[in-house]
């Protein structure tokens, strides 16, 4: 009856790995990840360097587990900014309904329609690349997801009696929303973090690959892969590790996310 | 002929449907009454070999005398739609809304019966026109959302009877439709039933409804059958604690005439609620809100017993009042 | 005489369709077609109807939750449609509702005694006393308070309802199909229930249904919808008994009431 979903234990076991590796990353890593060593360059792995080193010196496990701290950094600031400023439009638009929800809504499509890389282009264009606005730009990209999410579950809530009954209690709008809708729309608008924390890390890999993200020596995964790319024939492996590490954090908080979302619809969990 | 003895749904340690007994012959009108919880539409699914997939099945539960009680899935299918047919409460979900109402009557008239599609068609407008919705021709060519609750319900009939089926389980098919609508479709059913020879199973929490169209009923309460007999009889001189209890909980029909906020005379009623599956009582599944109950009754479980015309199954009916 | 508690004079309430075609104008139905009836208080009115008759959308009218589109509901002497936002919210605690569906009146996220001090937060009078006393009122146990609504039956959570519904001490009690989806032994406890509340509080209610038999037991005075248009009125006993249009009689028929 109560089968916990695979892609769940799966994507829960891949993001406490990531997870793990960032919160070690905080007290301890095999080496300093920006101390370089010229002569200790390309070094293949071994019991000193468990990956070898990159062509600077640096530790690349070390780069790794500091990359992934970053990384999940900047998708939990983003996603928290995007997310509590979508959920809250989209509580406003469901509460006042009308124009306003409109409105809201009309602005989200144009969200949509608003390539990430673009804005996070634009604004390094204006204020210089730095990982502040890579944030900014995943954080904006996130307002209209969770702005849909929000207005649709909160609109099936309204029609429910309690609102109703809240309405003959004498609550505004307002009292309403914080009381009845947000508590009730927890679990689709933590499903949605879950799958956008996963768009989140890709979209931060993306940014810094492209120099627009985190700026050196601090570690990025995206950046390490860009400075990989030059010299793809000489070591393949330094591009591939923080590849995988993508692939393994991307995947995970996909399928957390899927795993969540199956538990907490009612239409799949009944056809279980 | 569909034939139950001592037939159990159990899910774990709990029985949805406990050793009922109960046969259905064609042409017979049973109707199974029951309030929330009391196993009926369980019983119904049990008739149709839908029973959900956790439940342990128990006894003997036999179809034109070939026993089904553990036949695999593939047995229940030949039988399905062609021996015995069901129609549900809401039939807008019980019609798929993206085909048309033609095609869905079609759809078992080519499958089941092999006609060829000129006949379906010719067959499936005779049924539309037998459920009693005019236009047939008219109907077969529309959607399901284009009909009104009393007509889908209607051609939910027809699809469960393209395939002249010698048994028909209504569960609660007019508890969705006003009462005016409610009761053209029991007439519906009523004349179905009669003009085909048709057993009918028609399970309903409604007392007027099961009075209207049955011959025969079975109260259930709490996964048991507690009654049965012949449905005149037993609604004007019920002889189980529960259908009395039923009986008397009614709101009376006429109104007595009294002054603007006068005292108005109090229902009776059957104290506590009724409870759930897990909590049911060992023995006599209405102890614990039974006004005649006895020591014996919270632990042995009463078996049915000739009662009047009918059976009841209750302690107090037994030897030594 | 007194004035009534609640008039309801020739009121209208119309809904545009969506378009059929592009180019016509959007078609309308009247949900509601020039009702009046009058309430005085501690009297109950029954309100029978099908589905489509109009009787949800003069529950929703009366409860301020959308304005008529002509006509005028007057409770307590207060225009409810002209009042302002914050005068209604404090008029709410004197006309209070009970809905249908005891499985979705209820915040399955809240517990049972934060779900009944809700009319009491919304004057700023939260009182655990008095919601001990409502719960009392209905039968259940002070202690229940600190339950959730899955911990309790159909019936229980009916009774929960109509607590806080009753919290504030209301003059107007407004019940829409409240014993509709309860087990018929069950359905008598909460309609004794309502009978006791009502001699006990002096309250008013507007009992809302489809079921003649409920309405014939608990109801002085009755309407009869259909299509939006009042049929019939009068005390229960004369329409039930001796009812004057055809379709009061059809339904009598359709009800099994006159067999």
């Amino acid at each position: 009856m109560n089968r916990v979903p695979a892609n769940l234990l799966l994507g829960g076991a891949l993001v406490a790995a990531v997870a793990a590796m960032a919160a070690l990353s905080l007290i301890w890593t095999p080496h300093d990840f920006a101390q370089m060593n010229i002569r200790g360059k390309f070094q293949p792995p071994g019991a000193e360097h468990w990956l070898g080193t990159d062509h600077l010196g640096r530790d690349v496990v070390s780069q790794l587990m500091a990359a992934a701290r970053n990384s999940m950094a900047v998708a939990l600031i983003a996603v928290a900014i995007g997310g509590t400023l979508g959920t809250l439009l989209g509580l406003v638009a469901a509460a006042l309904g009308g124009w306003v929800e409109d409105l809201v809504m009309r602005l989200a499509d144009l969200g949509f329609a608003f390539p990430a890389l673009l804005f996070a282009i634009m604004l390094a264009a204006v204020f210089g690349p730095s990982l502040g606005n890579a944030i900014l730009a995943i954080a904006f990209i996130n307002i209209p997801v969770f702005a849909r999410v929000a207005r649709a579950a909160a609109n099936q809530i309204w029609t429910r009696e309690y609102v109703l009954a809240a309405r003959a209690a004498g609550l505004g709008r307002f009292a309403i929303s914080r009381d009845h809708i947000l508590p009730n729309i927890a679990a689709p608008v933590i499903v949605q973090a879950t799958i956008e924390f996963a768009v989140a890390i890709l979209a931060e890999a993306a940014l810094s690959y492209l120099g627009l993200g985190a700026q050196p020596p601090a570690p990025s995964w995206g950046r390490m892969l860009a400075e990989a790319q030059t010299l793809m024939y000489l070591a393949p492996q330094l591009a591939i590790y923080p590849g995988l590490c993508i692939v393994v954090a991307v995947l995970g908080f996909g399928l957390l996310g899927d795993g969540l979302r199956d538990l907490t619809d009612p239409r799949l969990a009944r056809a279980r | 002929m569909i034939a139950l003895d001592r037939f159990s749904v159990r899910f774990g340690t709990s029985a949805a449907l406990r050793e009922a007994t109960i046969s259905v012959a064609p042409g017979d009108r049973l109707g199974v009454v029951g309030e929330s919880g009391s196993g009926k539409t369980m019983l119904g699914l049990a008739m149709m070999g839908m029973t959900p997939g956790q439940g342990r099945l128990e006894g003997s539960l036999s179809v034109d005398g070939r026993e089904m009680a553990d036949a695999p899935e593939p047995r229940w299918q030949a039988l399905r739609a062609r021996r015995v047919a069901m129609i549900f409460q809401e039939p807008m979900s019980a019609l798929n809304p993206l085909r048309r109402i033609g095609d869905l009557i079609c759809e078992p008239l080519g499958v089941h019966m092999g006609m060829g599609r000129r006949a379906a068609r010719a067959r499936a407008a005779d049924l539309l026109a037998e459920v009693g919705l005019p236009d047939p021709a008219l109907r077969l060519r529309q959607f399901p959302h284009e009909l009104s609750g009393g007509q889908r319900q209607r051609a939910l009939i027809a699809l469960a009877l393209a395939c002249d089926p010698a048994f028909l389980i209504a569960d609660e098919p007019t508890t969705a439709l006003d009462a005016h609508v409610a009761q053209r479709v029991t007439a519906l059913l009523v004349r179905l039933a009669e003009a085909r020879g048709m057993g009918l199973i028609l399970i309903s929490h409604d007392l007027t409804t099961i009075a209207r169209a049955t011959t025969r009923i079975a109260v259930m309460y709490g996964g048991d059958i507690v009654e049965t007999g012949p449905t005149r009889a037993v609604l004007s001189d019920p002889a189980h604690p529960y259908t009395l209890g039923l009986l008397a909980a009614r709101p009376a029909g006429i109104a007595a005439a009294r002054p603007p906020g006068a005292p108005r005379p109090r229902l009776a009623t059957i104290p506590g609620s009724v409870p759930r599956l897990a909590d049911l009582p060992e023995g006599c599944r209405f102890a614990g809100r039974c006004a005649i109950e006895r020591a014996i009754c919270a632990t042995r479980r009463p078996v049915l017993r000739p009662a009047g015309p009918g059976a009841a199954a209750c302690h107090a009916l037994e030897g030594g009042q | 005489m007194t004035d009534p508690l609640l008039s309801v004079e020739t009121v209208s309430r119309r809904y545009r369709l969506p378009r059929e075609r592009l180019l016509r104008p959007a078609p309308v139905l009247t949900a509601v077609d020039r009702v009046s009836f009058r309430l005085n208080p501690g009297e109950t009115l029954g309100i029978v109807g099908e589905s489509g008759s109009g009787k949800s959308t003069l529950a929703r009218m009366i409860m301020a939750f959308e304005p008529p589109d002509s006509g005028v509901i007057m409770f307590q002497g207060h225009d409810l449609a002209r009042m302002r936002a914050p005068a209604l919210r404090r008029l709410r605690p004197r006309f209070q509702m009970v809905f249908q569906d005891p499985y979705g009146s209820l915040d399955p996220r809240r517990s049972v005694g934060w779900s009944i001090a809700e009319p009491l937060r919304a004057i700023a009078a939260d009182d655990p006393a008095r919601v001990a006393e409502a719960l009392r009122q209905v039968g259940l146990q002070p202690g229940d308070a600190g339950k959730y609504p899955h911990e309790f039956s159909g019936g229980q959570r009916q009774r929960i309802a109509i607590a806080r519904a009753i919290v504030t001490r209301p003059a107007l009690l407004v019940a829409d199909e409240a014993v509709s989806a309860l087990d018929v032994s069950v359905q008598a406890q909460i309609l004794n229930l309502l009978m006791d509340l009502q001699e006990t509080l002096g309250l008013a209610i507007v009992f809302i249904s489809h079921d003649l038999r409920v309405v014939a037991s608990l109801c002085d005075t009755v309407l009869v919808l259909q299509n939006g248009q009042a049929r019939e009125a009068g005390p229960v006993a004369d329409v039930l008994n001796r009812p004057a249009h055809p379709y009061t009689r059809s339904l009598l028929a359709a009800a099994g009431v006159s067999e």
